[in-house]
């Protein structure tokens, strides 16, 4: 039974993970805008900052970006259910809670990395920064921490939106427990864009690892709880 | 009956935490010796850490009542929650009052990213966000499920943050590295007295968290009451 109930799981997640991909197909909305907004906020960076000196910044202006752009753009996963009762139908699905929240989590994070990609690109080539010492290292940095931001704010962004000052309650949610991740993608970032450095990035990674394990062990454990009504 | 003698108790916890404040204050002041390093401002270390534990019981409070809440249900564990949550951030707001105040004239500056610092300030943050959480919700009836959720998972993260905090420490030396008081309690009366004052403020810690909790259990019951009144005046009208 436990065969048969997970392979059920995977195709309800599939199923539900297409669905919110074809309406983004469709309409284009969460990616257009989410890349306007990191373009604005890059620029605003560098008008802000000396562009030599945005170099040493970049680890801050790639995350900083990233979440508070990151932030606006994950509330849309459940704002996109309010209308015509979709998320009532989606609760009555035979689909457990569980199972939305990993198919929500993982569009954030199939948007997320779109994202981050572009962003990525466009730090190199406005702040001509050096190459990464280890790219595949640095691209698996940004990956863990862009599903631990997902992770978490996807659990969370399941509260604000029915709340009524949801803009600023998701940062408010967020942005402490995030904390863990900050610190080690910022940190191990910083580490794998110095040149000079020889230090590994080892105890960064485990540490993202570990807090990303546990961000989506307790949404998808947790999640059925805030469904109920 | 039964709410005469609870209010009795509460009365006398009330009564005990203020003679343990006035004892306390006489021990801080008078009975404890001096600290030779530091001097007198070491003094305000114990209030500074006796906060701290209240603050950290508080959280460890606001984590068992809301997961009791999710997984039993009842009104009442989640007003301990609630209160809980007030409680241990006044307390937090004491540590990090506190803190600044002694560290100037010691280390020299205001503030550092010491580990410590950084993980109560991270803390104090966490619980001013459900505090936010529950008054932004007010008349939403599922808050207290939302506020449960954000008390479980934050209890669940502050084993990282302090990780990742401790890491991020090791990259950015502090501007003075002495370690807080605590490895000089050379003297018998210092322990004796920080002992003293951690129990007040435990005590301290509960009367509050009672009266809090009371509050809000006899708001609710006033807010039935006015239900229920109303629907009879209704049922009268026509």
């Amino acid at each position: 039974m436990p065969a048969q109930a997970r392979s059920r799981a995977v195709s309800a997640l599939w199923v539900l993970l297409r669905k919110d991909l074809y309406i983004e197909f469709r309409t284009k909305e969460a990616l257009s805008s989410l890349l306007v907004l990191i373009i604005l906020i890059i620029l605003t960076f560098t008008f802000a900052l000396d562009p030599a000196a945005g170099r040493s910044f970049a680890p801050a202006i790639l995350w900083v970006t990233f979440i508070f752009s990151g932030l606006l753009a994950v509330q849309r996963a459940f704002v996109i259910e309010r209308e015509n009762g979709c998320w009532h139908g989606l609760l009555l699905c035979p689909v457990e809670p569980a199972t939305i929240y990993l198919a929500k989590m993982a569009g954030n994070f199939l948007f997320l990395a779109v994202a981050q990609l572009v962003l990525l690109a466009l730090l190199w080539l406005f702040f001509r920064l050096p190459p990464a010492r280890s790219p595949a290292t640095f691209l698996a940095v940004n990956f863990l921490g862009i599903a631990g931001f997902a992770s978490l704010s996807t659990l969370f962004s399941g509260i604000s939106v029915r709340m009524r000052a949801r803009e600023m309650l998701l940062p408010l949610l967020v942005l402490p427990l995030l904390v863990p991740v900050v610190v080690c993608a910022v940190a191990a970032t910083r580490t794998l864009l110095d040149p000079a450095s020889a230090e590994g990035v080892a105890n960064w990674v485990r540490v993202l690892i570990a807090i990303d394990a546990i961000y989506i062990v307790a949404g998808w454990a947790i999640f059925d709880q805030i469904t109920q009504e | 009956m039964k709410n005469r003698s609870t209010t009795l108790a509460a009365d006398g916890l009330t009564l005990l935490a203020g003679v343990m404040m006035a004892v306390s204050i006489y021990l801080v002041f008078q009975y404890v010796p001096t600290e030779r390093v530091q001097g007198v401002v070491q003094r305000i270390f114990y209030f500074h850490v006796p906060a701290a534990w209240s603050a950290f019981t508080g959280f460890f409070v606001v984590a068992v009542a809301s997961a009791f809440f999710l997984w039993r249900g009842g009104r009442r564990a989640d007003l301990v929650a609630h209160a809980a949550a007030e409680v241990g951030l006044l307390f937090c707001t004491m540590v990090l009052v506190t803190g600044p105040m002694w560290a100037r004239p010691v280390w020299g500056v205001w503030w550092t990213w010491d580990p410590r610092l950084t993980m109560t300030l991270v803390l104090w943050t966490i619980y001013a966000t459900y505090l936010v959480l529950r008054m932004v919700g007010r008349d939403d009836p599922l808050v207290a499920r939302y506020a449960a959720v954000l008390g479980i998972v934050g209890a669940a993260v502050i084993p990282f943050i302090i990780l990742a905090v401790r890491l991020w420490h090791s990259i950015h030396p502090a501007v003075i590295s002495a370690p807080k008081g605590q490895g000089g309690l050379g003297d018998r009366r210092m322990v004796q007295t920080l002992v003293f004052c951690g129990l007040t403020f435990l005590t301290l810690f509960g009367c509050l968290l009672w009266r809090r909790f009371r509050i809000r259990q006899l708001a609710e019951e006033i807010a039935d009451l006015r239900d229920e009144l109303e629907k009879q005046e209704g049922r009268r009208a026509p």
